[in-house]
């Protein structure tokens, strides 16, 4: 069924590609190792290419008085052995390790990306074909192989360099190869090709730009490693013969004077050194590789902040319902620093039942899932507001009592099975560490409850399945074994993120039978995230709708979905084609004009109100808190007067979703990392 | 339950839009390959103009590769696919692109379908431009396009990054119609959308459907999805068809055990109606999913079906017409209703 994650907006990232253009400068610019690398390089090529029309001496004119000297008005960087400028003997060497890495990158993209974009675009045969081809040319050994054709052809470096170039092109191609192969999958190639457009033109247009920041990468990358190796050829001999000049044999001079004059080795050294690190950093910032260290030490410092705001929270709130095991109220999560995610929820959770949050994407339901376990993504905290475990405040407790908790207390089961398990291990392996963790049994004991485990979950042939990788399962059976990972630490809450979105429907059937019986059989009470009001209507006990990181309407889910009283759930209601039986399909459905809105930019008052069909000038200030509406609550101020009109969101008019253009977009902010 | 409507072959008469004869495609080439089951085993059906014909199925069943091989992405192995009567099964994707230009397609996935480094408008201009409309006259029609899809003209000059995923899939269908195409394959176009915005997208597409007239391949796992949008559906397992039929009859009367596992299996909004939809399921008794491998030579879906018996894994049952459906199910007649 291929279904995507819905909750991509809630898992923070959207945007798997960033666009290309952007006003200003590109961004690897705006970073301090993209700026020291491109304006080093810049500097060194330009003076390099320049030298002959600026240089203060010629590069073999002898001041034999002024030998060995330290920087100085006349000489800037000094003098060599035989008097001469350092200066411009370094910048006149410099065209040379500069121009033939240049020559050696253009031999090897151009070999290499060709190759790639060929064998990613002909199928397998093809591919096999040319990279076993390259292999060969990985396999051999590129030091002996270039002294041999110095040996035959000389010291002439700029085909020296191009013949690297060609063995190089093997590894370019390798690397490149993946990145076109990824590139290849995305549906806008298919798109393109389905419109006709030639193969040639596919490439240039919609492969090549994607692949543009791993090309610089690479490029950036091996410019260096070839001034290094026109440096070290040079040092040991093989460059261009005194008295012209060259970085290497300028370094193996110095290194004879290293103790009486160490001067001489700094300037060339230092050139060269930088000269490479220059490359390597334009690399790292062109591929974005920005320092994220600092970023981690974020969360632990916002512990005493949180600590206080729990207990603020906790002492103006009314006495805790004694029933519920569960208990979170007026949680608030954000962004460190940034807008908030989640604002005001609160619901309670009875021992052995199941409470479903509901909500589209981007609504905050995955947010407040989970922060009952403590496991919010990098920069988002729980910014206000209680959890109450059993009576215990999780809110501010440290990484390390979550932890304690986690799996014993709380267990977790994530949207897609074969992600949460490792690819390497058994399942064996996966199942029986934590239960002799948890539960203090040996090995074969814990193989026993390790299966036992199995069976609950509804697998017949345990064994076989204990023995097999998470490769060889299908996904129900994935996300059984799953299930069984969770239950390994007894836990009596368990945390469902969207348990049966990457499932067949029919599996899906299977897995909530499976986790009703356990709630059945075990007392274990339950919080399943689900953007589909079918499955939050079969397992269901409890129901929150979230819009916009609030519960606009909880209650049983009967109360709820058969009789729903806010507008947004009367809504989502409507959209959902599954008809009740013998109903006739209708000609067009229920829809909500636009977009849920991003955090950061709700509106003030009722955050529906932009999209309601019933909204008013009242519904767009604040407005006081509620009271509650039968058994749950209603997030709407008009709730009274829409239940007394009986009002219903009727579905659209044939033709109505082609007569009236939408606002303009409002640009979709996503949560940056 | 209702009674099975329209059960009248639709529009002999005329030459239907697109037409697939005995498909069969095998992925991979080798020994290995030629003795593992094909992806897809001898599938035929036909789209009359106008009509919207709903490809459904699970993971694994083949609806993708269907349309993979309509639209010339995946060659078959056998078999035919007319569109007009013309026969483009061979024909390379240039060839199509030159001879026959109402064949167009919009993708699930409204992320990876446009490309992030390519404004609304290059993306939209990109076909007029292969079929001779260019330059100011192309930048036109991309903004018709853009408003017949209920998105600003000016729209043209943005980025994909820029818009929500409902309003890309909008931006993915002006793509497909911007040439005046009569025959659109859509892949699961709403499977990756918000339940609202599915709404909304499957709104525009039965407008866009109704205003000119087009013929649509609407792939799906969803029946109740299926359901609103078409006239005619086939259910598809493991590459086979299992039943097809007008979509009222085979969403409300379905006459194979496979198109009943997955009606039974869709979960619908009312707590007490799905109670009983439940019971009734876990009562019919279907085999777990991927528990066994289905013989080579019987009907695919015997491992998982209560009725199956001797036959059932001997010999594969062909499509025959049961009280207003085809079915391939050698008991059709027992399979009990809904």
């Amino acid at each position: 069924m291929s279904v995507l994650p819905l909750d991509a907006a809630d898992e923070v990232a959207t945007e798997p590609v960033p666009p290309a253009r952007r006003r200003g400068l590109p961004a690897f610019l705006r970073r301090p190792g993209g700026i020291f690398g491109a304006t080093w390089l810049t500097f060194v090529i330009v003076a390099s290419l320049t030298a002959p029309l600026w240089r203060p001496y010629e590069p073999a004119e002898q001041d034999t008085a002024n030998a060995l000297a330290l920087p100085s008005a006349e000489h800037w960087l000094g003098t060599d052995p035989l008097g001469r400028d350092l200066l411009s003997r370094i910048f006149t060497a410099g065209s040379l390790p500069l121009l033939s890495s240049a020559l050696m990158l253009v031999v090897a993209f151009g070999i290499g990306l060709p190759l790639a974009l060929i064998a990613a675009e002909r199928g397998r045969r093809v591919e096999q074909v040319i990279s076993r081809l390259t292999e060969v040319l990985i396999a051999l050994p590129a030091t002996i192989l270039l002294l041999a054709v110095i040996g035959v052809i000389g010291n002439r470096l700029y085909p020296v360099m191009a013949i690297l170039g060609v063995m190089i092109s093997a590894s370019v191609y390798r690397v490149l190869l993946g990145v076109a192969q990824s590139v290849r999958q995305r549906l806008y190639i298919d798109a393109a090709r389905v419109n006709g457009l030639g193969s040639l033109r596919v490439n240039l247009v919609h492969v090549l730009p994607s692949m543009a920041t791993v090309v610089a990468v690479q490029a950036a990358q091996l410019f260096g490693i070839g001034l290094l190796i026109v440096a070290g050829l040079a040092f040991l001999g093989f460059g261009p013969g005194e008295p012209e000049p060259s970085w290497g044999f300028m370094i193996q001079d110095a290194s004879g004077y290293i103790y009486t004059a160490p001067w001489l080795m700094v300037p060339t050294g230092l050139v060269l050194a930088l000269t490479v690190v220059a490359a390597n950093e334009l690399a790292d910032a062109i591929a974005g590789k920005v320092a994220v260290a600092g970023r981690a030490g974020r969360r632990r410092r916002r512990g005493p902040l949180r600590r206080a705001v729990a207990a603020a929270a906790a002492g103006t709130a009314e006495a805790p319902d004694p029933a519920a095991v569960l208990q979170v109220r007026d949680l608030s999560v954000s962004v460190d620093d940034g807008p908030d995610l989640v604002t005001g929820v609160s619901f309670a959770l009875q021992p052995g039942r199941v409470l479903g949050l509901v909500g589209e994407s981007g609504c905050g339901k995955t947010m407040t899932a989970r922060s009952l376990l403590g496991l919010l993504p990098d920069g988002v905290s729980v910014s206000g507001g209680s959890i109450l475990w059993r009576g215990r405040e999780l809110v501010g407790l440290s990484e390390r009592e979550m932890s304690a908790l986690r799996g014993r207390e709380i267990a977790m089961i994530s949207q897609e099975p074969m992600v949460a398990l490792d690819p390497m291990f058994s399942i064996s392996s996966q199942l029986t560490g934590p239960i002799r963790r948890f539960r203090g049994v040996g090995r074969s004991e814990a193989r026993k409850i390790a299966a036992e485990l199995l069976r609950n979950v509804g697998i017949v042939d345990a064994e076989r399945v204990l023995k097999s990788h998470p490769h060889q399962l299908s996904g129900g059976m994935a996300q059984r074994v799953c299930i069984a990972l969770a239950l390994t630490g007894e836990p009596d809450l368990l945390v469902a993120d969207e348990p049966t979105t990457a499932l067949d429907v029919t599996v899906q059937a299977e897995i909530l039978s499976l986790l009703r019986a356990l709630v059945r059989d075990t007392g274990l009470s339950v919080v399943v995230v689900s953007h589909d009001l079918g499955v939050v209507a079969d397992i269901c006990d409890d129901v929150a709708v979230m819009y916009a990181g609030q519960v606009v309407e909880s209650g049983t889910a009967e109360a709820v979905l058969d009789a729903p009283a806010h507008p947004y759930t009367m809504a989502l209601l409507g959209a959902n084609p599954h008809v009740p039986e013998g109903e006739p399909v209708p000609e067009r459905l229920a829809s909500i004009a636009g977009t849920v809105p991003p955090p950061g930019s709700w509106p003030t008052g009722c955050r529906f109100a932009s999209r309601c069909r019933f909204a008013q000038e009242r519904c767009t200030v604040p407005f006081p808190e509620l009271p509650a509406h039968g058994a749950g609550s209603v997030l709407c101020i008009r709730v009274d007067e829409l239940s007394r009109d009986h009002a219903v969101w009727e579905p659209e008019h044939a033709g109505d979703e082609i007569a009236t253009p939408l606002a303009p977009p409002a640009p979709v902010a996503g949560v940056s990392r | 339950m209702t009674a099975p409507a329209g059960t009248a072959p639709v529009a002999a008469t005329t030459t239907p839009a697109l037409e697939i004869r005995d498909l069969v495609v095998r992925y991979g080439s080798g020994r290995k390959a030629r003795q593992a089951p094909p992806a897809i085993d001898r599938v035929s059906f036909s789209i009359a103009p106008g009509e919207t014909v709903g490809l459904v199925g699970e993971s694994g069943s083949g609806k993708s590769t269907i349309g993979k091989a309509v639209l010339g992405l995946q060659p078959p192995t056998s078999g035919t696919v007319r569109l007009h009567g013309q026969d483009i099964t061979s024909m390379s994707l240039k060839q199509r692109s030159r001879q026959v230009a109402d064949l167009r397609v919009v993708f699930q996935d409204p992320y990876s379908s446009l490309n992030p480094a390519r404004t609304i408008g290059q993306t939209l201009v990109e076909p007029l431009r292969l079929m001779g409309t260019r330059g100011p006259e192309a930048l036109h029609k991309a903004r018709a396009g853009l408003e017949s899809v209920g998105l600003p003209g000016d729209a043209v000059d943005r980025y994909p990054s820029q818009f929500s995923g409902g309003q890309r899939q909008r931006i993915a269908i002006a793509r497909a119609l911007v040439c005046d195409p009569e025959v659109v394959v859509l892949d699961e176009p709403v499977s990756a959308l918000d339940l609202s915005t599915q709404a909304q997208v499957l709104n525009l597409l039965a407008d866009l459907r109704d205003q000119r007239g087009l013929a649509f391949l609407f792939i799906a796992h969803d029946l109740g999805v299926v359901r609103f949008l078409s006239q005619r559906t086939v259910v598809l397992y493991r590459g086979q068809v299992m039943e097809t039929g007008p979509v009222e009859a085979v969403s409300q009367a379905p006459r194979h055990p496979y198109t009943v596992a997955l009606t039974a299996a869709a979960p619908v909004p009312r707590p007490a109606e799905q109670r009983a939809r439940r019971t009734a399921r876990e009562a019919a008794g279907f085999g777990t999913a991927g528990a066994a491998l289905p013989s080579a030579t019987g009907c695919p879906f015997v491992p998982r079906c209560p009725l199956a018996t001797e036959v059932c894994v001997t010999e594969r049952p062909p499509l025959r017409l049961v009280e207003g459906t085809e079915a391939a199910c050698h008991h059709a007649e027992r399979v009990p209703a809904l």
